[in-house]
């Protein structure tokens, strides 16, 4: 599969389905920014600001936050289990069909 | 009052390299930042993180960008006002700009160059529905005089060294220190996290992991914050104040109101001198926006270079601007 296709719900509770391209070496923020989220990603994908902070609504199989992941989601608010950066998930053929939401900005 | 020839709003690394291509054009710089240090994001929020698109350098760590182009403006002798925001600008009947910070410090330039990355940096407020209400009454985002809390009761939220280093020194000072956090974990500096536990075991803190503050109320003052502890559920923790502590984060603040034309947080320029729409303003790096933009730093120095040849123009309209090659002329610093 050359693309997966994400279901993102923005902060006003819209659905908005993107579609990423695997072979580009694409994380979530980007590809979420790149569709016109709004994402600020201030750091750049560096797991050094959180304001990519996404919950992840469905079971699918991601990798584990690293240590720099977790200790930068403490500077994110109302971090739930199912919290992650999307600069530190990159986009692969199994995340077709999932669904992350935008966590609340703090402003 | 601070007088210079172009004042620079934001001291990252484009503001830094513009102190560099005014100097060739023998004009002079002062810079404003919010922050206590030059440097900007690069310095405050990555300074240990290698760049590998600067031309010329294959990897270079932040902070040591910062470090050479400081060196890079140091002939030029450029002036500093660190740990300032500019807040003000107005324009004199000479047709200089006067730009005054938050702290009151004033400025006089005929030549503004807003070069504030994304914007001034400020403490992260939590997404609490009711947060404003209780800002100044009970609610505080940064600790300024810590006599403020003797005597009373104080719940910090957040696990990075802000948040550990001011429980731990509230614990002699406040009546009652509670330490709220979203996991067990702390990323803060490993002799904090320990003092604090030993703290929390003498019985002088109380830290509550694995918690989050989800909930403000009060009349009129904070009275209580509303706590989901993962498995204890909903606590509700009565307290003089609530101090979150979650780090900064970059807004475009006060420039907003200056007048400029401003689309999603950023300035539009025209990208033959990056002019804004005020004649002696314009707006570099990050900050601005045209067709085709890429917040990079290479463009914002490529940026910097262009709008001082206009700016020389604007400050000196009866002169040529006498273009030299660094290779031939070297450096003649002021």
């Amino acid at each position: 599969m050359d693309s997966v296709k994400i279901k993102a719900i923005d902060r006003e509770g819209v659905e908005h389905t993107i579609e990423a391209p695997v072979d580009m070496n694409l994380n979530l923020m980007e590809a979420l920014k790149g569709s016109g989220l709004d994402v600020k990603a201030t750091c750049g994908g560096m797991a050094l600001c959180s304001t990519c902070h996404v919950y992840i609504l469905t079971s699918h199989n991601l990798p584990e936050p690293s240590d720099d992941e977790e200790d930068m989601l403490d500077s994110a608010f109302l971090v739930e289990d199912n919290s992650r950066l999307g600069c530190q998930l990159r986009i692969e053929s199994d995340m077709d069909g999932m669904v992350v939401q935008l966590a609340p900005d703090g402003d | 009052m601070i007088k210079t020839d172009i004042l620079i709003i934001g001291a990252g690394p484009t503001g830094l390299f513009t102190v560099f291509e005014a100097g060739l054009l023998r004009l002079r710089c002062h810079l404003i930042d919010s922050l206590p240090q030059a440097g900007g994001q690069l310095a405050e929020i990555y300074p240990k993180k290698p760049i590998y698109d600067i031309p010329g350098m294959p990897s270079v760590l932040a902070g040591d960008l910062v470090d050479g182009l400081m060196k890079q403006a140091a002939p030029f002798k450029p002036g500093f006002t660190l740990g300032e925001r500019a807040e003000t600008l107005e324009k004199t009947e000479e047709g200089h700009f006067l730009v005054t910070t938050n702290k009151g410090t004033v400025h006089s330039a005929p030549v503004v160059a807003i070069a504030g990355g994304l914007g001034s940096f400020e403490p992260r407020k939590p997404p609490l529905v009711n947060i404003a209400d209780f800002e100044d009454k009970g609610v505080s985002y940064m600790i300024k005089d810590p006599e403020d809390y003797r005597n009373k009761r104080v719940v910090i939220a957040g696990g990075g060294d802000s948040a550990l280093d001011w429980t731990i020194y509230l614990a002699d000072v406040a009546s009652e220190v509670t330490l709220v956090h979203r996991r067990e974990g702390f990323r803060a500096a490993v002799d904090s996290v320990e003092k604090a536990r030993a703290l929390d075991k003498e019985g002088k803190i109380r830290l509550l992991t694995s918690a989050q503050v989800t909930g403000l109320s009060g009349n009129g003052r904070l009275q209580s914050v509303l706590i989901n502890h993962k498995k204890k559920g909903g606590i509700e923790l009565e307290t003089d104040f609530f101090i979150p502590l979650f780090g900064l984060i970059p807004k475009l603040g006060p420039i907003a109101d200056w007048g400029l034309d401003i689309k999603d947080n950023a300035i539009r320029v025209d990208t033959f001198d990056y002019s804004t729409n005020v004649p002696g303003i314009y707006a570099i790096g990050d900050i601005n926006t045209y067709p085709g933009k890429l917040k990079l730093i290479l463009c914002g120095f490529h940026e910097a270079t262009l709008m001082c040849q206009s700016a020389y123009k604007s400050i000196n309209p009866d002169k040529k601007v006498s273009f030299k090659y660094t290779t031939v002329s070297g450096i003649e610093g002021f």
